[in-house]
């Protein structure tokens, strides 16, 4: 079982849920975006997603746009993201997965990306683009270092691809809970229940967790009672553009604090 | 042309060699199932062909005729004959328009009641918010606010027409970012929603069935060259940003063992500088909306910004086929410059009376410099895929033809 897996089971055998909490590297600068990780961790976050900034980001909504857009301006370059995994990972024992659109990794050479993020102390990659089917690289690539890979599962997804999706992921699968960007929503769709159910349907034992437009307290709680986990990033993102490391703490702690630590 | 397999026709995505796939969010996935299905279907019925015919003879303006330009040729070589595929003769101006009332037929099949496409100049913005009037259905326009401001009266159009032109404010604010938005647009509505996409790039089957519907281009042309002039061309040439108009001429000739295939991309400002699109000549393997093909992009795969003075060449990707046909040696490209073009629209514009678009200019000003190297008696070719006026603006200040220049 990966460190994902332990983590997330083992907090919903305790009846607790977890909190997947997302930042992108080198946002607003390297050594920032680190320290507002670390603070997640240390706040409530229990399974950490950091995020690639990348010009053409199709499935991210405003906020983080925004966000990654200034990363890109102050000159975020690719080697950061294993400075940065391989910092959070030294201060805190969350996984630590990163999440990225699937151009940097070709670039990079899938392979080598694969050895320098297992290297760096990573959990895995989340691929927004990169569907199963299009995968033979990194499957392999991520057999062979033992990383986490999480695929999406959609409210459009066929049950055949659920179970495709299910079959190839470790780690979770991300169980995508409308038919949108990320961004934060008030209103969560019941679309979520159906798509971690086909996940569930397809293996009773992989973990499904819910993410995009997920930005309170309740909706996490929520999202805990028939997931494996509430994934939250633009409420993150915009907290800190407000307020800094401190409104992000403040932020974590309020969407964690319906699940006991 | 001795080396490439015969049978090149045949190739239909999701593969052309390595390049193409389906490199997508998993939510966008059962709509291009959809969409890879219901085209299978309809290319098959024959009814389907019949309607798109008479929509094409009675709407779009088909056949578009073939204009030998003998004025235009002998500027740079008297011995070598130029022929002209009048795509700028149809309805709405360019060659754009086949590919929307295909996909505008694809919709109504689909029960989908609302279309969205990206622009770059207006062509393809112009051609959808036509397309949708004629069939009665809600167009949305993505178009990068820089390019908004630089086509303003082609905005004016596409409203007119009834189309909401939403300015993208992201990234680049140009012609890849339009696609962006569009895609998120398609992400959060694509129950209701076909995402009419305008080039041969994009995920599967995107660059099968935007060929298919332009590949009329060149079935009439090499019949025309055949039942009119009694032989094929020496050379195909066009012009490529996504590469629609190229493809779509091309495609009849691909085995045409004896017939080249040119494609012109926009070199900017020079292949010697930093300020081109020349995606087929500097471009590295990668993945950009949706498919693998070449692109623009630095070594940590950032999408590089792309330059050229005609909006509808500004683009840093290329659909999957051409890399195919680059790498199997059976098209060539090169790259044009500005001044290139420019320079080659005044000269067809004085010696023949035809005003080009500035994306057509580029395979115009290549098949000049090609005809000095082809041997006498040899032909070419080109795809005049649309016509300038929309680019008087950028015609006008170019050459000092406005007002008060002298």
């Amino acid at each position: 079982m990966s460190k994902t897996e332990q983590v997330l089971k083992e907090r919903k055998a305790a009846g607790k849920g977890s909190l997947v909490g997302y930042f992108p590297i080198g946002y607003p600068s390297l050594e920032e975006s680190i320290d507002a990780a670390v603070a997640m961790c240390q706040n409530g976050v229990d399974v950490l997603e950091l995020g690639v900034p990348y010009s053409d980001p199709v499935m991210d909504g405003p906020v983080i746009q925004e966000a990654t857009l200034h990363a890109l301006e102050n000159g975020f370059k690719l080697k950061q993201v294993f400075e940065a995994v391989k910092a959070v990972t030294s201060r805190v024992d969350t996984p630590v997965l990163v999440m990225t659109y699937w151009n940097p990794v070709i670039q990079y050479g899938v392979e080598r990306f694969a050895k320098e993020l297992s290297e760096a102390g990573g959990a895995g990659l989340i691929t927004p683009d990169l569907i199963p089917d299009e995968a033979g690289d990194w499957l392999s690539a991520s057999d062979k270092y033992e990383l986490d890979r999480v695929f999406l599962s959609a409210p459009t997804s066929t049950q055949q691809r659920a179970q495709v999706s299910s079959d190839l992921s470790r780690g979770f699968v991300y169980a995508v809970s409308t038919m949108g960007i990320t961004g934060a929503r008030e209103e969560l769709d019941s679309l979520a229940r159906k798509v971690v159910a086909g996940v569930k349907l397809a293996d009773a034992n992989q973990n499904a967790c819910v993410g995009i437009g997920i930005s309170t307290a309740e909706q996490v709680a929520e999202v805990n009672q028939y997931s494996d986990g509430a994934i939250v990033g633009s409420a993150f993102v915009r907290a800190y553009a407000q307020g800094g490391v401190e409104a992000l703490k403040v932020k974590v702690n309020e969407l964690a604090s319906l699940l006991e630590r | 042309m001795t080396s490439s397999p015969t049978n090149l026709r045949q190739q239909d995505g999701p593969y052309f060699g390595e390049f193409g796939g389906r490199f997508v969010p998993e939510s966008l996935i059962a709509a291009l199932d959809q969409l890879a299905e219901t085209y299978q279907v309809a290319k098959n019925d024959p009814e389907f062909a019949i309607e798109l015919a008479e929509l094409h003879r009675s709407y779009t303006g088909r056949p578009s005729i073939i204009t030998e330009a003998k004025q235009f040729a002998a500027t740079a070589n008297d011995k070598v004959r130029i022929f002209l595929k009048r795509e700028d003769l149809n309805h709405t101006g360019s060659h754009k328009i086949n590919n929307v009332l295909g996909q505008a037929l694809i919709t109504k099949r689909m029960g989908k009641s609302r279309i969205i496409a990206e622009t770059g100049a207006g062509q393809h913005g112009v051609a959808s918010a036509t397309a949708a009037a004629l069939f009665g259905l809600e167009c949305v326009v993505y178009m990068g606010e820089v390019d908004t401001e630089r086509q303003a009266l082609n905005v004016a159009r596409m409203r007119l027409l009834g189309a909401e032109v939403v300015p993208v404010k992201t990234g680049t604010r140009t012609l890849k970012d339009a696609i962006n938005e569009a895609l998120r647009d398609w992400v959060a509505n694509v129950d209701t929603t076909h995402y009419l996409l305008g080039t041969v790039a994009g995920p599967h089957p995107f660059p099968t069935m935007v060929r298919d519907f332009h590949s009329v281009i060149g079935n009439e042309a090499r019949q025309q060259m055949l039942d009119e002039f009694g032989f094929l061309p020496t050379v195909v040439a066009a012009c490529v940003g996504g590469g629609s108009n190229a493809i779509g001429i091309f495609h009849a000739f691909l085995d045409d063992q004896d017939v080249d295939l040119y494609g012109f991309e926009a070199a900017g400002d020079g292949l010697d500088t930093p300020r081109h699109a020349a995606t087929l000549t500097y471009g590295k393997l990668g993945v950009l909306h949706g498919a693998k093909s070449y692109m623009l992009q630095d070594e940590d795969g950032q999408t590089m910004d792309s330059h050229s003075i005609s909006a509808g060449l500004d683009y840093p990707g290329v659909g999957p086929e051409h890399a195919w046909l680059k790498d199997l040696g059976r098209a060539k490209y090169r790259g044009i410059s500005d001044a290139e073009a420019m320079d080659a629209m005044l000269v067809l514009a004085r010696t023949e009376g035809i005003i080009a678009a500035i994306e057509t200019s580029h395979a115009l000003a290549g098949a000049l410099k090609l005809s000095k190297e082809l041997p006498d008696g040899s032909s070419i070719l080109i795809n005049l895929s649309g016509r300038g006026d929309k680019d008087m603006e950028t015609a006008a200040r170019y050459f000092g033809f406005l007002p008060g220049d002298n």
